[in-house]
């Protein structure tokens, strides 16, 4: 059976301390004013009955990626294990997918491409984790395969509640909000 | 010209067909079909081991050097501070190796003191220069007219040349302006200070009690680290804040208490944990000594009398109260780490000592532990260090601060006002300190510095009081150079090394070179007989019969973990003349202070004021990190949090004060600060505002930061010292805002 | 009472979306016109009266409205080296692609049409005399065809929006429709700015008259649509009906673009006035406020 990549975030766990951010900004070389990842800090409530959820956001890889669909030359594309991916050969910077994500998760490259977050696919190809997964300090961020049901991943996604990110798009995310 | 319909159709779809499939062959052909992902490349050609210095915590690191620049700084997983886990700070090392605002040559001042008006000269010039200054200081008034403000860890190199030189005068912000209260309330209660890392047991704590600290803001690696494991696996929080901070919002209790009554709080919940028996009475009367004194001391200082004090429901009160008791003593009183707010410090700091202690937990499993620190032999010296010579001259002439374990950095500030101390001081040496945002009060300090024949400065950023400096020496950051050995005391001591991954750039040198030379231009050349800091270094860990080679491919040599609490078998040991926990305290007695803590009621600030609270983000360390322009990313500059209930109706306003809006801040004597980006939220009281330290730089050369955001320490004009350590409590001033377009 | 704090700031996408200016606008309004155009033009012929030499010459236009809007969709192309690859790939679920190869296609055929549509010698240049040949061989077939792609071509101006799902304000199934009758209608007013002749004058601008109708009842039915759907269309609709884009939305589109040309039409038509070129002015300017305001009001 074929890989099914996906992140779990315990946003229990994480704090916001943004290492995830300037972690991956220097693995993936990301342009100033680039993010390939993010935090969102979410509060409900007046005080002082507040809540707050805290989550470091990125592209959620959908297993239905409206971006990949509104892509016109096939440079948005599902590649290994169901990561979606930029061909920056391919990409003319029509900017469709942009629009088409729901979550605002790519940007145009200075160079001209869009970029977004690859799973740090070129990592995952040598079986390391992505670069927000290795530094996170609160190990908040759990990356593997879904198709294993032994995979730390999966495992958490049993026994956690969860939610996802715009459910309502139809885009089925592959990023898990452990709450 | 006769063709049908039908032909027409055939050929004109057979010509798109052919077209689709010689596009989709030519493709094929030519590989443009293949979806290119490219490898970022940021993988080292070379990994350099070493520790971090984007803050003081000193986590391990692998510096990744590719074509000569270092891509990425990852944690080194070997290193028990990382874990192989990095903060946003130390991620960005690279921030601030390659920001272009860095200090490039030696520069000496051309104009007066503070025009900020500098000359770049070669490195001799400007050793000479500082060379000659400081033996015409040591002429006219002695060496001990030399001051040296140090913090971090390449200023060992600079300690060393004070104590060849034959000056006490060595501080550093970190402990008067900092932890300073806290570690005098621990020494006086369990007869040790608690130092760095603090030896406490996040991890295993099934309730975590936080006073004021925002641990998860103020990103102390392993801390958090700990934090999240401890919450994983199901710890609880208890957070008294008057912010919903970050630990507040995971937190099962939050206290958002009335600034400057915590220790109101403090007492009522002993009050419930003595007048429920909900303390650890065997361990008590086994190891602690005042107890009566205590119960007689809060017998009436109910929840109900705290609730009054703090805004605080009762209710709320006693049911953290029985909450942190019920974990004992597994119950974790974090003692926080930057303390000094309100001039009673050390008070509040025992009160919480005394609550760890009425929960069992000094020297448990969960709570407070005892580390160890690995050894290493001094570098041989074939001429031994001066010993003797005055005190330090951090003290007003007619004495104080009697329970002051370290130097206090405002002491030394207040010592270059003639007559002031003992002796005076006539020439500073500032390390990789931002003495302007450190110390409070700025007038007073630029008004010290206006005294002196000679200030020094050594940094790698043109830092504020680089500003004011006669001469700034530009060291390289901790990426291109060696140091010392760190060795702090933890679970499983280890030593840590620093390793140059790349050449310094610029002109710019490292520390023990810097030292090395001004030693060599006063005639102390035979202090520091070493090469460099690598055959220093060798050298102690060869003493050692450390695997040299080893040790620098890890970049960490591990001790053997011993026992750190009774659980693992190590007797509760007291560093208290008595040998016990001092509830009551004979010490402040004998010095005249009060041997249990009091609530003393703070001022209030005048009316339409808020009281102006300081913290951290985990994207900052003070005021070092905000021109890094990668940190600068996810924070780009400060926001001053107000309660959004008080943001209605702010007096001035013309209407509600909005998200985002810009504002100044004017302080109780009309310092002001800003324009600042104001941060509307539920998540703060409506009595304070709040904001992160370290920006509104004044220093022009910061080119990113100059001028973002604003600077509590600028508003910081008053301060309440600490009558028992010297502490500067500096959250005693008040601000109003101002809307930004009254003043162009 | 919520806050959302994003820590970063992507001069893109935050605070708010904006990655198109005015090339996407002026692109799916110049699509529209030549759209409205090619409709048009086959209508006409396929009416069978003889065109106006204005009405022969203007079946060129669209092809020439095209290559503008397609020269300001390129210079929105952030990687224009690359702008090739539209036509190494037919993607069938991205309008995007649609659209380049729509454009492809329409092209021969409204030139086509335009050449089949000349009279004798009105161009003489011998190299298009086969061309012209095969046009009148197949002009039924090609009107036909003309029609088609330029409804095709109205449609997609606004289906490239209205499949951009996540984007509230564009989410709806009628953008397509709504965009191609402002397109019809601004394909018209685009006509009547030249010198036709009376009878087709008076086609055109019932045309015209029709298509205002139909594009006031289809947006009001996306406004109803939109303001009786979830939170998300609730909020897009507030943006028109009470929000930053109101006054331009209700003053330069339905006001100044839709009701009142459509008043002026009908009086000169009711009272058999000579007819200015204000009120086709006012429907083309409305028409291009409306591709604006919706892109850029989508983007928020």
């Amino acid at each position: 059976m074929s890989a099914r990549f996906a992140m779990a975030v315990d946003t229990v766990r994480c704090v916001g301390c943004n290492g995830c951010v300037i972690a991956c900004k220097t693995e993936n070389a990301v342009p100033e004013g680039g993010f390939r990842d993010w935090i969102a800090q979410e509060v409900h409530g007046v005080f002082p009955d507040l809540s707050m959820q805290i989550r470091s956001e990125r592209c959620n890889h959908c297993a239905a990626p409206s971006c990949v669909d509104a892509c016109p030359t096939g440079a948005s594309h599902v590649a290994q294990g169901g990561i979606v991916a930029v061909a920056r050969n391919k990409c003319t910077g029509c900017k469709a997918c942009i629009a088409a994500c729901p979550y605002g998760a790519r940007y145009v490259h200075p160079a001209g491409y869009v970029d977004k977050c690859t799973f740090c696919l070129h990592r995952v190809a040598k079986g390391k984790a992505p670069a927000c997964v290795e530094t996170c300090p609160t190990r908040s961020l759990t990356f593997g395969d879904l198709a294993d049901p032994e995979s730390p991943v999966s495992r958490l996604l049993r026994s956690r509640r969860y939610a996802v990110l715009r459910e309502e798009s139809g885009n089925r995310p592959q990023v898990f909000f452990l709450a | 010209m006769a063709l049908t319909r039908r032909q027409f159709i055939q050929i004109g779809g057979a010509a798109v067909a052919g077209g689709a499939v010689a596009s989709g062959l030519a493709s094929r052909w030519w590989g443009l079909d293949r979806n290119r992902v490219e490898d970022p490349g940021t993988d080292g050609d070379r990994v350099v081991a070493s520790y971090c210095e984007l803050c003081f915590w000193g986590c391990g690191v692998l510096a990744h050097v590719k074509d000569g620049r270092v891509t990425k700084v990852t944690g080194n997983p070997d290193h028990p501070l990382s874990r192989g886990r990095l903060c946003p700070r130390g991620a960005g090392a690279t921030g601030l190796l390659y920001d272009p605002d860095r200090l490039k040559r030696p520069l000496v001042r051309t104009q007066k003191r503070g025009e900020d008006a500098f000359q770049e000269v070669s490195w001799d010039a400007a050793l000479n220069k500082v060379g000659e200054g400081l033996l015409e200081l040591r002429r006219r008034h002695g060496p001990e007219a030399l001051a040296l403000f140090s913090h971090g860890s390449g200023g060992t190199w600079f300690k060393h040349f004070m104590k060849a030189w034959g000056s006490p005068n060595v501080g550093a912000p970190s402990y008067a302006q900092c932890r300073g209260p806290r570690e005098a309330g621990y020494l006086l209660t369990y007869g040790t200070p608690l130092g760095s890392p603090e030896p406490i047991d996040i991890a295993h704590a099934r309730v975590i009690t936080l006073i004021g600290s925002h641990l998860g803001e103020n990103m102390h690696n392993t801390q958090v680290q700990d934090l999240a494991e401890a919450i994983g696996n199901g710890a609880q929080l208890v957070v008294v804040d008057p912010r919903f901070s970050v630990a507040a919002s995971k937190a099962r209790f939050w206290l958002p208490i009335k600034p400057g009554t915590d220790i109101a709080l403090l007492l009522a919940w002993m009050n419930v944990l003595l007048e429920e028996k909900r303390y650890d009475a065997e361990y008590l009367a086994q190891h602690a000594n005042g107890l009566e004194e205590l119960k007689a001391h809060v017998a009436g200082k109910t929840p109900e009398w705290a609730a009054a004090i703090t805004g605080l429901k009762a209710e709320l009160i006693r049911d953290s109260a029985r909450f942190i008791a019920a974990a004992r003593p597994a119950s974790l009183v974090h003692p926080g780490r930057h303390t000094t707010w309100y001039g009673d410090d050390t008070q509040r700091a025992r009160a919480m000592a005394i609550l760890a202690a009425l929960l069992g937990s000094w020297g448990r499993r969960g709570g407070y532990l005892t580390y160890n620190k690995m050894g290493l032999p001094p570098y041989r010296m074939t001429k031994e260090l001066p010993h003797g010579g005055k005190g330090a001259a951090d003290k007003p002439r007619d004495g104080g601060y009697p329970v002051a374990g370290e130097v206090i950095a405002s002491g030394l500030c207040d010592a270059a006002t003639p007559g002031h101390a003992l002796y005076d001081l006539k020439g500073w040496m500032v390390y990789g300190c931002n003495l302007i945002q450190a110390l409070p009060s700025r007038k007073q300090t630029i008004d010290a510095i206006q005294n002196l024949d000679l200030l020094v400065s050594i940094d790698v950023l043109p830092a504020e009081i680089c500003g004011w400096s006669d001469v700034v020496l530009p060291e390289c950051s901790y990426l291109e150079r060696e140091d010392d050995v760190l060795a702090p005391p933890w679970r499983e001591p280890f030593l840590a090394l620093r390793q140059e991954a790349v050449p310094p750039l610029h002109e710019s040198k490292p520390g023990w070179w810097i030292a090395k030379e001004l030693a060599g231009r006063v005639g102390l050349a035979e202090y520091f007989p070493w090469k460099d800091a690598r055959e220093y270094v060798d050298a102690r860990l060869t003493l050692a019969r450390h695997d040299v080679a080893e040790a620098r491919r890890r970049g960490v040599v591990l001790g053997k973990k011993g026992p750190v609490c009774e659980e693992e078998g190590l007797p509760i040991d007291l560093g208290t003349d008595s040998k016990k926990i001092e509830l009551y305290s004979q010490e402040l007695k004998r010095l005249g202070f009060d041997p249990l803590p009091q609530y003393v009621p703070q001022e209030e600030g005048p009316a339409g004021h808020f009281r102006l609270l300081m913290g951290r983000a985990p994207t900052h360390t003070f005021g070092r990190t905000v021109n890094n322009r990668l940190l600068a990313e996810p924070y780009p500059e400060n926001e001053v949090w107000v309660s959004a209930a008080a943001a209605q109706a702010l007096p001035g306003f013309p209407g509600p004060l909005r998200n985002g809006e810009r504002v100044w801040l004017v302080n109780q004597d009309g310092a002001r600060s800003g324009p600042v980006r104001a941060k509307v939220t539920q998540r703060i009281r409506d009595d304070c505002v709040f904001l992160v330290h370290g920006w509104g730089q004044g220093a022009k050369r910061l080119r990113y930061a100059h001028g973002k955001g604003a600077s509590d320490a600028e508003l910081v004009t008053r301060y309440k010292v600490d009558p028992i350590m010297g502490g500067t409590g500096m959250s005693v001033n008040f601000v109003r805002l101002e809307p930004v377009g009254r003043i162009a | 009472m919520n806050e959302l704090d994003v820590a970063r700031y992507s001069h893109l996408i935050d605070p708010k979306l904006h990655i198109w200016g005015w090339e996407i606008p002026v692109y799916l309004f110049l699509g529209g016109v030549a759209a409205g155009g090619m409709v048009l033009s086959s209508w006409l012929a396929l009416g069978g009266a003889r065109p106006s030499r204005a009405a022969r010459w203007l079946a060129f236009a669209p092809a020439g409205l095209v290559a503008l809007g397609m020269g300001a969709l390129f210079l929105d192309l952030s990687y224009k080296l690359h702008a090739w690859r539209f036509y190494l790939a037919f993607r069938w679920t991205s309008p995007m692609s649609w659209g380049a190869w729509i454009l492809v296609v329409m092209m021969p055929v409204s030139l086509l049409v335009a050449l089949g549509g000349l009279e004798e010698g009105e161009l003489s240049w011998p190299a298009l005399a086969p061309l012209r040949a095969v046009a009148l061989r197949y002009r039924p077939l090609l009107l036909r065809a003309n029609l088609v792609l330029g409804a095709g071509l109205g449609l997609y101006t606004g289906v490239l929006l209205s499949t951009l799902g996540a984007r509230a304000l564009w989410s709806s199934a009628l953008l397509g429709p709504l965009f191609l009758v402002s397109g019809l209608s601004s394909g018209a007013a685009f006509v009547l700015l030249f010198r036709l002749s009376e009878e087709e004058r008076h086609r055109v601008t019932r045309f015209d008259q029709v298509a205002i109708a139909v594009e006031l009842a289809v947006l009001l039915l996306f406004l109803v649509g939109l303001a009786t759907s979830g939170a998300a269309g609730k909020d897009a609709a507030g943006l028109l009906l009470g929000g930053p884009f109101t006054a331009s939305f209700w003053s330069l589109v339905v006001i100044a673009g839709l009701a009142v040309p459509f008043l002026l039409e009908a009086l000169e038509t009711a009272l058999n006035l000579r007819a200015t070129a204000l009120a086709p002015l006012l429907v083309l300017a409305g028409g291009f406020a409306l591709r604006f305001i919706f892109v850029a009001a989508g983007q928020v």
